[in-house]
């Protein structure tokens, strides 16, 4: 980690490099740590510490880009150096953005001590009980323990100057019981708040319980999905349904929808980088604040996110949604994004909502899952680690795993019942957070299923 | 370079590593995207740094740093140090990496024209001339073009005494155009979709790929499939294009075969394999005219290399016989346990990442049939071209795909063109249903520049051999 003060002197360093009419510079730092594990071993033990500076500049209509991990000034000049250079080649595009001011606004504080202290010996032994655990039951356990620090400091030539620092801790774990699974996962940026022996024994629960799978043949459907399965189908929305940019091109399912009872009343999806419930990060790598942003308010649709560029040509202010510069250019092609959404809770168990149902499935995620076709955020994928039967109200025993092929908009205005407890959950991909409850969906589309 | 991986290893072994690696790469990549007319990314990035990877009383420790000085190179492997030494509190089987490997060399892809040697003006001039081609067409309400060049430098050492240099040069790029009307949105890519083809080669590969002379053609189709009709459901035969086949192998073929998903080690994360051990050498995984080989050595390849990330060479292992599994993916840790030795597969996307077990190029060879042939062979199916989604089971069973494109054929002829086909099967059923394959003419070396697999998450970039090839009564038209 470099801090506020050295991130500081880096963006100063790098700005006074480049003589443009306009600059922004990107500093990320990142210190992550993971214990991986299969068949009650630990298999793989990692360390990765980076730091990027990432600048861009304009000179009249023509920009450029470069970025670099080395932080002494030979190399933050050369930087500098191949931005002109690439301005100087570069065609003339829009005029110079208006940058972020500087606002005076205040982080939040994330970083949690205990995360930034863990030793490799205490996430070796956490994953050592939880392997225990399974294999007292003649288990075998499987999975990985991430405990990370990240930093992003931005900056640029009208004095704006940003920097936030947190942490993110995620446990995640199959526990495999003679061909059957069942799996548990939780995410947050405080430690403690990760609670691996009680998921080990979730995981292991559920796959004692998905014991001797029985094939069936796929049809429509009640579902009542684990909070796994419900983060899924927010994340499939969101990439890229919820970019600002795909919503005006009308490929988004929120094209023409803007408005409209599109999803039942109870559902309600936000975006909100202060909240301390997700994984906060305050301001996005343009500097633009976030705040909570609506995305479907009681299952009207409210619309998408915006970075700086995409605000512009929709006339609308940015919601501090752009990707940050580690990600490769072809990701953030997608930019914007949102990166800490949630699903409002109900107020049943889930236990209930099992109950109430006389025929369905109950599911505790999906697996693989790609847009068939995007405006109606149409997604297949597979069932994974515990399905089971539900019959009479009650759970009747495992089943193999299904296709699925299903409208994810639909599948929300279907809703007949949402849990009263979320759970946080970071993606590997984006590393986006995405807090959901359990939901019973009736008529969900099955279309094939695995042998 | 090498004085600092032997700084790494020297300490290791004072220390009583029973083995060690490091790798020191440097990575320039250039991207160019342009879209709807602006140039949204015109970006250099540098990137170089250290990964040392220990072994010690059989359990596993890496660290890496992006710092080269002398004193962060002993922090870093003091650190892996320590991380073995967590590992071995949840001790696992023995490790055995089989004979020591000693490789010494160096290796440079082949190239006609470095990229990095041609001017930004001349690379900012092709994607601008497509992209005024594809704004020919109104309906074309989005279009992204892109450019990708790497030269990435990887040295390698271990305490076996291998000493390896390598540079790999690849060449990427492409278009998307979407095209937007009444309630619907299609899109049609070139040369492949999810943004570009991408290969082991030069500055030669974007000239041959010719984007300005694809772009109306492109543009046309993406606005034809608005009105074109939906695929039909059932079953049918259906003739995939090369770039189709290529993701089908590299999901359905590639993936299972990978020894460390086998046995597990990915399992909680990209799934395991149907391919078990018992099943080598004892399998029909497709028909007599499938044969799929993993070969690292192949031309233009994204998984074309000298060694591999343990310091294996590169070389060209047999997957698939006449239909019969015969081989496997391997690493220096997996292949002992088959009493095999390591096909040299280990690969990491950094030097930050420890090296998993990856796909080279697999590739489907070629067969005999000529497109038009197969074609004409044909009278009720599907021809289908360009992947649109895909999706397989944690095993690589059941997968379902679909395509951006499709024409119906009647009685061995292309018919009126479909929108949105899909199609879906099970993985040794739908290779035994393999009845032709196009020959060396239409056979393409495809690129997979984001193949991800691992925790943390590795992007690799995988080569496949591809030509057309006809699967019959397969089960298509899965809408939702």
């Amino acid at each position: 980690m470099l801090g506020e003060a050295k991130s500081k002197s880096i963006a100063d360093q790098t700005l006074a490099s480049i003589s443009a009419d306009a600059a922004e510079v990107v500093i990320s730092s990142k210190s992550s740590d993971l214990t991986r594990f299969y068949k009650n071993s630990v298999h793989q033990n990692v360390e990765e510490k980076e730091v990027r500076v990432h600048l861009r500049a304009w000179v009249g209509a023509r920009s450029g880009a470069a970025s670099t991990n080395a932080l002494d000034e030979a190399s933050l000049k050369e930087l500098a150096n191949k931005v002109a250079e690439i301005i100087l080649l570069s065609p003339e595009g829009d005029e110079v953005p208006v940058l972020t001011q500087a606002n005076g606004l205040t982080g939040v504080a994330s970083l949690d001590q205990a995360a930034i202290e863990q030793t490799p010996q205490a996430r070796a032994e956490a994953v050592r009980q939880v392997c225990e655990a399974a294999a007292e039951r003649g288990l075998e356990a499987y999975g990985a323990y991430l405990v990370e620090a990240n930093e992003q400091a931005v900056a640029n030539s009208e004095g704006y100057f940003g920097h936030h620092a947190g942490s993110m801790a995620d446990f995640q774990t199959v526990v495999r019981n003679n061909g059957a699974s069942g799996w548990a996962q939780a995410s947050h940026w405080k430690l403690d708040e990760v609670p691996v022996q009680s998921l080990g024994e979730e995981a292991i629960q559920k796959a004692k319980d998905a014991a001797d799978p029985r094939s069936m043949e796929p049809e429509l459907l009640t579902v009542v999905l684990d909070p796994y399965a419900t983060v899924d189908l927010l994340q499939m929305l969101a990439l890229p349904g919820m970019s600002g940019r795909a919503v005006a091109e009308g490929r988004s399912w929120i094209s023409g929808r803007i408005g409209q009872q599109s999803m039942n009343e109870a559902v309600s999806i936000w975006d909100d980088g202060l909240d301390l419930g997700g994984v906060p990060q305050p301001f996005d790598s343009e500097g633009s604040p976030k705040q909570r942003l609506d995305i479907v308010q009681d299952g009207v649709v409210k619309g998408g996110v915006y970075d700086r560029q995409t605000a512009v040509e929709q006339d609308v202010k940015s919601t501090g949604h752009a990707l940050s510069p580690d990600f490769p250019p072809m990701i953030r092609m997608y930019s914007p994004l949102p990166t800490n959404l949630f699903m409002a809770p109900g107020d049943q168990s889930t236990q209930e909502m099992i109950e109430s149902t006389e025929r369905g499935m109950y599911i505790t995620r999906f697996h693989y899952t790609r847009h068939v076709h995007p405006r109606d955020c149409v997604v297949t994928g597979m069932t994974r680690d515990g399905v089971y039967l539900i019959e009479g109200g009650k759970i009747q025993g495992a089943v193999k795993d299904f296709r699925f092929t299903q409208s994810y908009v639909e599948a929300l205005n279907n809703i007949e019942a949402i849990g009263s407890e979320t759970r946080l959950i970071v993606d590997d991909f984006l590393k986006a957070a995405v807090s959901a409850p359990a939901v019973k969906i009736r008529d969900f589309r099955f279309t094939g299923a695995t042998v | 370079m090498q004085d600092l991986l032997d700084r790494a290893l020297n300490l290791a072994q004072t220390r009583g590593a029973q083995y060690a690696d490091a790798r020191v790469i440097e990575n320039e990549t250039e991207t160019l995207v342009l879209q709807n007319r602006e140039m949204r990314t015109l970006e250099s990035s540098k990137n170089l740094g250290v990964g040392v990877r220990v072994l010690v009383e059989g359990a596993w420790g890496f660290a890496s740093s992006r710092d080269l000085s002398l004193d962060e190179i002993d922090r870093v492997t003091d650190r892996a140090f320590e991380i073995a030494r967590a590992s071995a509190l949840v001790p696992g089987e023995k490790v055995d990496l089989g004979p020591a490997i000693t490789s010494q060399g160096t290796y440079e892809t082949p190239v006609e024209i470095d990229p990095f040697s041609v001017s930004l003006d001349q690379k900012v001039s092709v994607l601008m001339e497509t992209d005024r081609l594809l704004a020919t067409v109104p309906e074309i309400k989005a279009r992204v073009l892109n450019l990708v060049f790497i030269k990435e430098r990887k040295w390698f050492a271990n305490t076996d005494g291998a000493r390896t240099d390598q540079t790999i040069i690849e060449t990427g790029g492409g278009m998307t155009a979407h095209a937007v009307g009444e309630g619907e949105v299609q899109q049609r890519s070139y040369p492949s979709s999810w943004g570009r083809q991408q290969v082991t080669a030069g500055w030669e590969t974007v000239v041959a790929w010719d984007l300005p002379g694809n772009a109306e053609r492109v543009a046309s189709e993406a606005v034809a499939l608005l009105t074109a009709d939906p695929c039909p459901s059932g079953r049918r035969d259906i003739i995939l294009a090369g770039e189709q086949v290529a993701l089908q192998i590299h999901e359905s073929c590639g993936h299972p075969i990978e020894l460390d998903r086998v046995y597990g080690t990915e399992a909680a994360y990209a799934g395991t394999s149907f391919l078990t051990t018992d099943k080598l050498n004892n399998f029909r995984y497709g028909s007599e005219i499938v044969n799929i080989t993993a070969d690292s050595l192949r031309p233009n390849g994204l998984g074309t290399f000298g060694w591999d990330d343990e310091g294996v060479p590169a070389q060209s292992t047999p997957i698939i016989n006449e239909g019969k599994f015969v081989g496997y993916l391997m690493s220096r840790e997996t292949a002992p346990r088959l009493g095999l030795t390591s096909n040299g597969c280990m690969r990491a996307s950094g030097w930050n990442r420890i090296p998993l077990i990856r796909m080279t190029n697999v590739s489907l060879e070629p067969g005999t049939w000529s497109l038009d042939d197969l074609i004409a062979d044909t009278d009720d199916g599907i021809y289908m071209e360009t992947n649109r989604s895909w999706s397989i089971d944690d095993r690589r069973y059941n997968f379902q795909f679909g395509t951006e494109m499709g024409y119906e054929i009647k009685n061995g002829k292309l018919g009126k063109m479909l929108r949105n086909p899909t199609y879906t099967g099970i993985t040794p059923e739908f290779w035994n249903s393999c009845d032709a394959i196009c020959g060396e003419d239409d056979w393409v070396m495809w690129g997979t520049p984001n193949c991800g697999k691992g925790q943390p998450g590795q992007v690799a970039h995988t080569g496949h051999g591809a030509a057309p090839a006809r699967f019959r009564d397969v089960q298509i038209g899965i809408h939702g």
